[in-house]
C-alpha cells in the first residue's frame, strides 16, 4: 500500500496574527511555524496504517519553499520513508491541488491522505480539487479510516451525524479528530529522518484563480461587562434587552 | 445568466443554513441584475421548497432521485454541476458546511470556476472586480479575496447573514433530472448514523450555544448545562480538554481542530479561554464568560461575564431564561 500525506506548514496555534504593513501579507517575522494540525492526524493515520500493512510506504508531500524543511523533516521523524516538496509558495488552494495532482497523477499511490482544512487559509478545498483533477472519490472530512485489503471503510461527519463509507483505492481522504492521537517524534526518528530522502521538484506552470487584496484584523471587543454572580439572571435581561440574542 | 443557490435539505426540511444561504444568493442575483434559482438536495418536499420564495428564490430545481436523499459526493457534484450548466449560472452559493465544502472543491474544478469558502458578507462588484470578505486565520482575521474567472463558487458561513421571510411569496418548483446512473452513486453511504443533539439542535447550524469546560468538573455536572441550553432552545458545545477525556463526545468540540462555530450567542461555562478554543468561537456576536477565576483569559475576548462559581450561576441564569419565557 503507498500513501502520499499532504502537509502544509502554518504558523504554529498561538500565533499572535498580524500582517505587514500593506496588509497584503502574514508577518511571519519571528512566528513559529508547525506541520498543520489537520495534518497530523493524516500523518499519524498513514503511519499507524503502514505499519499494520507489511511492506507499505508513506510519502510525506509539501507545496512550499526551503523554508518549509524542517517541518517536512520532523514528519519523517514522526515515521515518513521519504519526502517530495514542489518548490513554490503556496497561492491559493487550487494551484497547491494542481501541484499535488501532478505529483500524485505518476505516482501509483493508494491512499492520499490530508487534513481537512489548514488553520491559516481555512479553504476546505484542496481534498476536493485533488480528488476531481485526478478522478477519484474524496471523503471529507472523515473521523476514521480503516483498511482490508485494497477497501477502505471510513466514517465520514455531516452535521448531526456520520455516514459510512465504503471505497476501493485509490482515493483523497480528508482527516479531522476523533481520527487517531497525533505522534510527537522521538530521538531515533529524529536521527534517522537526517537521512531519508527528501526530492525537490518545479512546480507546474498553473495560475492561481484567487488573490488576496487585503487582509484585516477583527474589530476590537468593547471590554467585558461585568454582572455581580449574587445577580446572575440580570445578564438574561442584558441579553435580551441590551444585546438583543435572545 | 443566474445565480444557482444549493439548498441542502433534511426529512423534508430546508436546513436553517440554507435558508441564509437563499437570501445570499437572491440579495446577490439583485445586487447582479438578475434572477436566483436554487438547486435541491437531500430530502425534501415541495412544499417546504416553494417556501423558499420567503428568501427571495424564484425557481427551485428538484430531482427526485431517491439516492439523493443522503449525501453522495460524486452525484451531487454532479446534479449541481448539471443544473449549473442548463441555468447558464456564472455565481453558485452554497453553504459552508460539510457538504457545500465537499462539493464546492468539487465543483470548482469541474466547472473551472474560482472558489471561496467561509464568506461573511456580499461580495464587492463594483469596477468590474468581484471580491468577497472571508475568515482566515481560524477566525483570528478577515481577508477580502478576488475571485477571477467567468465562473465563481462561494460558500458562505453559517450564521453570517439573517434569512429573510417575506410571507407570502412562493418559488416555483420545476421537476429537474441529472441523469444520474449507478456510477455516479459508488461512494454512496452505506450506513447513516445520526448523533444525539441535547436539546435537538445541531451545534454547526445553532445560533446559541451554551459550552463547558474543565471548570465543570465532570460529566455528572452537564445538565446544568443542559438545563440553561434548553431553556434557551440553544445547543451544547465543550472545550478540548473535555472531549479529550470523554466527557463529552468528539462532535460537541469547539475550537481550533474542533468545530468553528460563529453563533448569535456563545456562552462559556468553566472555561478558560486558550488562544485555540478562542479560535473557534472568537466570530461568535456575543460573548459571555463565566469563571470562578477573575485573571481567566477569555474575559479580555467576553462581551458580558460573569465572576463566580458555575455550580451556582447556572442555576440562577437557567431560573432566569424561564421566568423569561
Amino acid at each position: 500500500m503507498k500513501f502520499l500525506v499532504c502537509i502544509s506548514n502554518v504558523p504554529d496555534t498561538t500565533t499572535k496574527i498580524t500582517f505587514t504593513p500593506d496588509n497584503k501579507e502574514f508577518n511571519k517575522a519571528g512566528v513559529q511555524f508547525v506541520i498543520n494540525p489537520w495534518d497530523e492526524y493524516a500523518l499519524t493515520r498513514a503511519i499507524e496504517l503502514k505499519e499494520a500493512n507489511p511492506g507499505s510506504t508513506v510519502t510525506v508531500l509539501n507545496v512550499g519553499e526551503a523554508d518549509t524543511e524542517p517541518n517536512i523533516r520532523k514528519a519523517l521523524a514522526i515515521g515518513a520513508d521519504d519526502a517530495i516538496r514542489v518548490n513554490a509558495a503556496p497561492k491559493d488552494a487550487f494551484f497547491v491541488a494542481e501541484q499535488i495532482a501532478a505529483v500524485a497523477k505518476d505516482g501509483g499511490y493508494d491512499v492520499m491522505l490530508m487534513g481537512k482544512e489548514s488553520i491559516d487559509y481555512n479553504g476546505f478545498q484542496v481534498h476536493g480539487m485533488v480528488g476531481e483533477l485526478l478522478g477519484i472519490p474524496t471523503i471529507a472530512p472523515a473521523m476514521k479510516l480503516d483498511m482490508s485489503g485494497n477497501t477502505a471503510t471510513l466514517e465520514r461527519e455531516i452535521e448531526g451525524g456520520k455516514e459510512i463509507v465504503q471505497v476501493t483505492t485509490p482515493f483523497v481522504v480528508s482527516c479531522q479528530q476523533p481520527m487517531c492521537e497525533p505522534r510527537i517524534p522521538n530521538m531515533r526518528g529524529i536521527m534517522t529522518a537526517r537521512t531519508k530522502p527528501l526530492k525537490v521538484v518545479p512546480p507546474t506552470a498553473d495560475a492561481p484563480r484567487t488573490q488576496v487584496q487585503a487582509y484585516a484584523l477583527p474589530p476590537k471587543k468593547q471590554g467585558v461587562k461585568l454582572i455581580d454572580a449574587e445577580n446572575a439572571g440580570e445578564l438574561i435581561k442584558l441579553l435580551r434587552n441590551e444585546a438583543k440574542v435572545i | 445568466m443566474s445565480v444557482l443557490v444549493v439548498v441542502e435539505c433534511d426529512k423534508g426540511e430546508v436546513k436553517k443554513s440554507s435558508l441564509e444561504v437563499a437570501t445570499y444568493g437572491a440579495q446577490l442575483a439583485a445586487q447582479l441584475g438578475t434572477t436566483a434559482t436554487a438547486i435541491a438536495v437531500g430530502e425534501a418536499t415541495e412544499a417546504n421548497l416553494a417556501q423558499l420564495g420567503e428568501q427571495g428564490i424564484a425557481k427551485v430545481l428538484y430531482d427526485k432521485e431517491p439516492r439523493l436523499k443522503d449525501f453522495v459526493n460524486n452525484a451531487y457534484t454532479k446534479l449541481i454541476a448539471t443544473a449549473a450548466q442548463q441555468e447558464d449560472a456564472k455565481v453558485i452559493v452554497l453553504a459552508n458546511s460539510n457538504i457545500g465544502a465537499a462539493v464546492g472543491s468539487r465543483l470548482s474544478v469541474r466547472l473551472q470556476a474560482s472558489l471561496a469558502t467561509n464568506v461573511v458578507e456580499l461580495p464587492h462588484t463594483e469596477g468590474g472586480q468581484f471580491v468577497v470578505k472571508r475568515g482566515a486565520f481560524s477566525g483570528k482575521a478577515f481577508s477580502d479575496v478576488v475571485l477571477s474567472g467567468e465562473r465563481k463558487i462561494i460558500a458562505v458561513k453559517k450564521n453570517s447573514l439573517e434569512a429573510k421571510h417575506e410571507a407570502g411569496q412562493t418559488a416555483t418548483v420545476a421537476d429537474f433530472s441529472a441523469q444520474l446512473t449507478d456510477a455516479d452513486f459508488a461512494d454512496a453511504p452505506k450506513q447513516v448514523v445520526m448523533q444525539d443533539q441535547a436539546g435537538g439542535v445541531l451545534l454547526p447550524e445553532a445560533a446559541l450555544v451554551v459550552s463547558g469546560g474543565r471548570g465543570m468538573k465532570g460529566p455528572e455536572n452537564w445538565n446544568l448545562i443542559e438545563d440553561l441550553a434548553k431553556a434557551l432552545g440553544a445547543a451544547t458545545a465543550c472545550s478540548k480538554p473535555v472531549s479529550d477525556v470523554d466527557w463529552r463526545p468528539h462532535h460537541e468540540h469547539v475550537g481550533q481542530t474542533g468545530i468553528t462555530v460563529s453563533p448569535n450567542l456563545y456562552i462559556a461555562c468553566g472555561i478558560s479561554g486558550a488562544i485555540q478554543h478562542l479560535a473557534g468561537v472568537n466570530s461568535s456576536k456575543v460573548i459571555v464568560v463565566i469563571n470562578k477565576d477573575p485573571e481567566a483569559p477569555f474575559f479580555k475576548a467576553a462581551d458580558y461575564g460573569i465572576v463566580g462559581d458555575v455550580f451556582e450561576v447556572l442555576p440562577k441564569l437557567t431560573a432566569a431564561v424561564k421566568a423569561l419565557n
